[in-house]
C-alpha cells in the first residue's frame, strides 16, 4: 500500500497525519481528564460528560456573540474569558448535579449510569429548545486563523497549535491538583477508603462535591476548546462519549499518565489509518484494537497495584 | 419456631395468575380492539420485550448491566433481514440493475457479485439457525473474554456499550455489503408468502406472542431454578459463590448467552413484522433505551419487563406523534425517576401498593408472598 508514494511523500504523509494525530490527541485528552477525575477518582460513570462539554462549547458561542457585539475592540482575546466562564457554568452544573442525584448513587455505579444517561437526554433537548437542532460554530479571532509552514510540503493549523498547548496546560494543572496538592491527597484518600477518610475527619461529601464540579468544569473548558476545531449541535456530545470512555479505561483508571499515554496511542493509530483506510474503517479498527486489548488486560495500561 | 420454608416451585398460583392474565391480554385484548396498522406496531412493541426480559435475568437478577443488547437485537434481526432480501432480489425482481440477482443496495455500491457470506442466507433452515448462533457464539466470545478474567460492573457496560458503537459504525461504513445508514428494506416475502398484507401480519403478531411466552416460560424457570438462586447470590456476594466452589463465570457467560438469543429472537420477529432492519436499532441509543424498558417493568420482573416495553413504547409513540421535543424530557426524566424513586418499577409499585389491597379483598392468596419477598432486590 506504500509502493505509490514516494519516499519524501510518505515522510510529508505521517507527519502531517501525526501532526492531525495530535491535535486528536490533545482533543481527547481534554474530553478525557474531567472524566479521569470523575470516574479515575470518584469511580462515578457520568454519562452526561459529553453534555458539559456541549455546554462550554455554547457559552463560547454566546461569549463570541456577546464579545462581537458589545466589545469587538476586546473581540481578540474573547476565549481566554470564555473559557473561564465555561469552566464556571459547567463547574456549577456538576456541583447542582452531584446533591441533587449523584450523591445519593454512590453505592449503586449502575444506578449512576442510569441516571446520568438521562440527565444526558434531557441536557441534549433543553440545548434543542435553546440554542435549535442546527449546529452552531463560533467566529475564530484573526490570530488564531491560518497555519504555520514548517517545510514546502508540511503545514501545522494554529487553532491545531493552541489547542494543544490549552491540552498541555490544563493536563499538568490537572496533574498538580491530584497529586501535589492538599485536596488531591483527599481526594485519593476517599477513593481508597472512605470511612477511614471520613473519620479521619476529611469532609468527604465536600470534597466528592468539589471534584465532581471540577471534573465538569473541565469538561466544559475542553468543550470551549472544540469550537476552535469544529462546530457544535446538540448531540455532538454523545458523540464522543464512548470514545472518552474507552481513553480512560484503556489508560487504567485512576492513572492519570495512562489515560495520557491511551489518548496518544489510540488517537495515532486512527488518524494514521484514516489516510489509507476509508474515515470509519479506521474508526472501526481503532475501537476494535482497544477492546480487544481491554478483554485481554481489564485492568488497562497503566494500572495501580492494589490489593482488594 | 422454625422459620418457614420457602417453595421454590417452577410457578406459584400468584404467577401463574399473572400470566393468564399477560396472555389474555397479548391474545385476546390487544387483536380485538387494535385496528391491524396499531396490532402491527404493538407486534413491534412486543419483540422488544424479548430483549428486555434477557435484560431482566442479565441485570435484574445476575447483576450483569449489558449496554449493547441492541448488538444481538441488530445481528437476529439482520441475519433475518438478509434472507428476505435475497429472496426479494430475484432475478426477475431485478432486472433493472446491471447486475441483476443480487440486493439493489449492493448494484448501487457497484458490487456485481454477492459477498460470500451473503450466499447461505438463501436458505431459510440455515437463516433460521443463524439468527439465533451467530448472536449466541459472539455473545459467548464476549462472555469468555470478560468473564474469564472477572472484568464486570461498570467496565462491562462500558465495553458491551464500545462494541454496540463498533457495530453500528461498521453497518454504516460497509453499506455496500449491510445497506449503510438505510439498512436493509424493501423486504417482501417470506419463502413466498407475502408479509406486507395486514393478514400475514396479524398472523406475525400471534406467532410473535407465542415466541413471547415461550421465552417468558424459559425465563421463569432459569429464575426459579437453582441457577436464578445462584445468579442473585452472585449478584450481591460474588466471592462467597466463588468460595463455595461454584464457576463463576461459567454462570455469567450462559445467561449473558441466553439474553443474547432471546434479544436475537427479537429482532428477527422485528425484522418480519416491520419489514426493515437498520443500524438505528443496534448502536448505543437504542440499546440503552432497552434497558430502561426493563428498569420501568422492574429490573426483577419478568412479566413487568413486557409491562414495562409497552408502556414507554406506547409513550413514546403517543408523544412523538403530538410532542415531539417533550419525548427527550420525559424519557430522560424516566430514567432519573426509575433509578431514585422507584428501583422496582411498576412491579414493585404492583407488590408494595396494589397487591396489599388485592390481598386484603381475597385473604386466601397471600400464602405466595414469602417466596417473593426472599428474592427482593437489596436497595443498597
Amino acid at each position: 500500500m506504500f509502493a505509490d508514494y514516494s519516499t519524501s511523500d510518505l515522510i510529508a504523509i505521517f507527519a502531517m497525519q501525526g501532526f492531525a494525530g495530535l491535535i486528536l490527541f490533545s482533543v481527547f485528552v481534554l474530553m478525557a481528564l474531567g472524566l479521569a477525575i470523575i470516574f479515575g477518582q470518584m469511580g462515578v460513570i457520568n454519562m452526561a460528560h459529553g453534555e458539559f462539554m456541549i455546554l462550554g462549547a455554547y457559552v463560547t458561542y454566546l461569549m463570541s456573540n456577546l464579545f462581537s457585539a458589545y466589545m469587538p475592540a476586546l473581540f481578540s482575546m474573547y476565549f481566554f474569558v470564555a473559557m473561564a466562564v465555561a469552566f464556571v457554568a459547567a463547574g456549577a452544573l456538576g456541583m447542582l448535579v452531584e446533591w441533587a442525584l449523584i450523591r445519593h448513587l454512590y453505592k449503586r455505579p449502575l444506578d449512576t449510569l442510569l441516571a446520568t444517561w438521562g440527565l444526558s437526554l434531557i441536557l441534549q433537548q433543553t440545548y434543542r429548545t435553546v440554542f435549535g437542532a442546527r449546529e452552531v460554530g463560533v467566529s475564530i479571532p484573526d490570530w488564531m486563523m491560518g497555519s504555520l509552514p514548517i517545510t514546502d510540503l508540511i503545514e501545522v493549523p494554529i487553532n491545531g497549535i493552541f489547542v494543544m498547548v490549552l491540552a498541555i496546560s490544563i493536563s499538568v494543572g490537572v496533574y498538580v491538583m491530584m497529586y501535589r496538592s492538599g485536596w488531591g491527597k483527599q481526594v485519593r484518600a476517599i477513593n481508597n477508603n472512605r470511612q477511614m477518610a471520613d473519620a479521619v475527619g476529611i469532609n468527604t461529601a465536600w470534597t466528592d462535591r468539589m471534584t465532581f464540579a471540577i471534573g465538569c468544569g473541565v469538561a466544559g473548558v475542553a468543550g470551549s476548546a472544540f469550537t476552535m476545531i469544529g462546530s457544535t449541535g446538540p448531540t455532538s456530545g454523545q458523540l464522543y462519549i464512548v470514545d472518552t470512555f474507552l481513553v480512560v479505561v484503556f489508560g487504567g483508571a485512576g492513572s492519570l499518565l495512562g489515560t495520557i499515554a491511551s489518548a496518544f496511542s489510540i488517537s495515532q493509530a486512527q488518524s494514521i489509518m484514516e489516510f489509507f483506510l476509508s474515515g470509519s474503517m479506521a474508526k472501526v479498527l481503532t475501537l476494535l484494537t482497544v477492546v480487544g486489548i481491554l478483554m485481554l488486560r481489564p485492568q488497562g495500561l497503566f494500572s495501580l497495584k492494589l490489593r482488594k | 419456631m422454625h422459620p418457614m420454608p420457602i417453595k421454590h416451585s417452577f410457578m406459584t398460583r400468584r404467577d401463574l395468575v399473572g400470566y393468564a392474565i399477560l396472555a389474555a391480554i397479548i391474545f385476546i385484548v390487544f387483536p380485538a380492539l387494535l385496528e391491524p396498522f396499531r396490532l402491527n406496531l404493538f407486534g413491534k412493541y412486543l419483540t422488544y420485550a424479548f430483549v428486555a426480559i434477557g435484560l431482566v435475568l442479565c441485570w435484574g437478577v445476575g447483576g450483569i448491566l449489558s449496554l449493547g443488547q441492541g448488538v444481538f437485537f441488530g445481528l437476529g434481526g439482520y441475519c433475518m433481514a438478509m434472507f428476505l432480501k435475497l429472496e426479494a432480489s430475484s432475478p426477475e425482481n431485478t432486472a433493472i440493475q446491471s447486475t441483476p440477482g443480487i440486493p439493489d443496495f449492493m448494484d448501487w455500491n457497484q458490487i456485481t457479485a454477492l459477498p460470500w457470506w451473503w450466499e447461505p442466507f438463501n436458505s431459510l433452515a440455515f437463516t433460521l439457525v443463524a439468527v439465533i448462533v451467530v448472536p449466541v457464539v459472539f455473545s459467548f466470545i464476549i462472555g469468555v473474554a470478560m468473564f474469564r478474567r472477572r472484568v464486570g460492573g461498570v467496565y462491562f457496560a462500558i465495553i458491551t456499550q464500545a462494541i454496540a458503537a463498533i457495530l453500528t459504525i461498521l453497518i454504516i461504513g460497509q453499506q455496500g455489503f449491510t445497506g449503510g445508514v438505510n439498512g436493509i428494506t424493501d423486504l417482501r416475502t417470506l419463502n413466498g408468502w407475502d408479509i406486507r398484507t395486514d393478514e400475514a401480519k396479524t398472523l406475525l403478531y400471534f406467532v410473535n406472542g407465542g415466541l413471547l411466552f415461550v421465552v417468558l416460560l424459559i425465563a421463569q424457570f432459569v429464575r426459579k431454578s437453582k441457577l436464578g438462586r445462584l445468579l442473585i447470590a452472585m449478584r450481591d456476594q460474588e466471592d462467597r459463590v466463588r468460595f463455595s466452589g461454584y464457576d463463576v463465570a461459567n454462570f455469567k457467560i450462559f445467561i449473558f448467552c441466553l439474553g443474547g438469543a432471546f434479544a436475537a429472537i427479537g429482532g428477527a420477529m422485528f425484522t418480519l413484522q416491520v419489514g426493515f432492519m437498520s443500524p438505528s436499532f443496534v448502536g448505543i441509543v437504542p440499546s440503552i433505551e432497552m434497558v430502561i424498558y426493563a428498569a420501568v417493568g422492574g429490573r426483577l420482573s419478568i412479566l413487568g419487563a413486557v409491562y414495562g416495553t409497552l408502556l414507554v413504547n406506547y409513550a413514546k409513540t403517543s408523544f412523538s406523534e403530538s410532542f415531539p421535543e417533550l419525548w427527550l424530557f420525559g424519557l430522560g426524566a424516566l430514567f432519573i425517576a426509575v433509578v431514585m424513586a422507584f428501583p422496582n418499577g411498576l412491579a414493585g409499585l404492583w407488590s408494595e401498593h396494589v397487591e396489599p389491597r388485592l390481598m386484603r379483598l381475597w385473604p386466601g392468596a397471600a400464602n405466595d408472598t414469602a417466596a417473593s419477598t426472599a428474592e427482593k432486590t437489596p436497595a443498597e
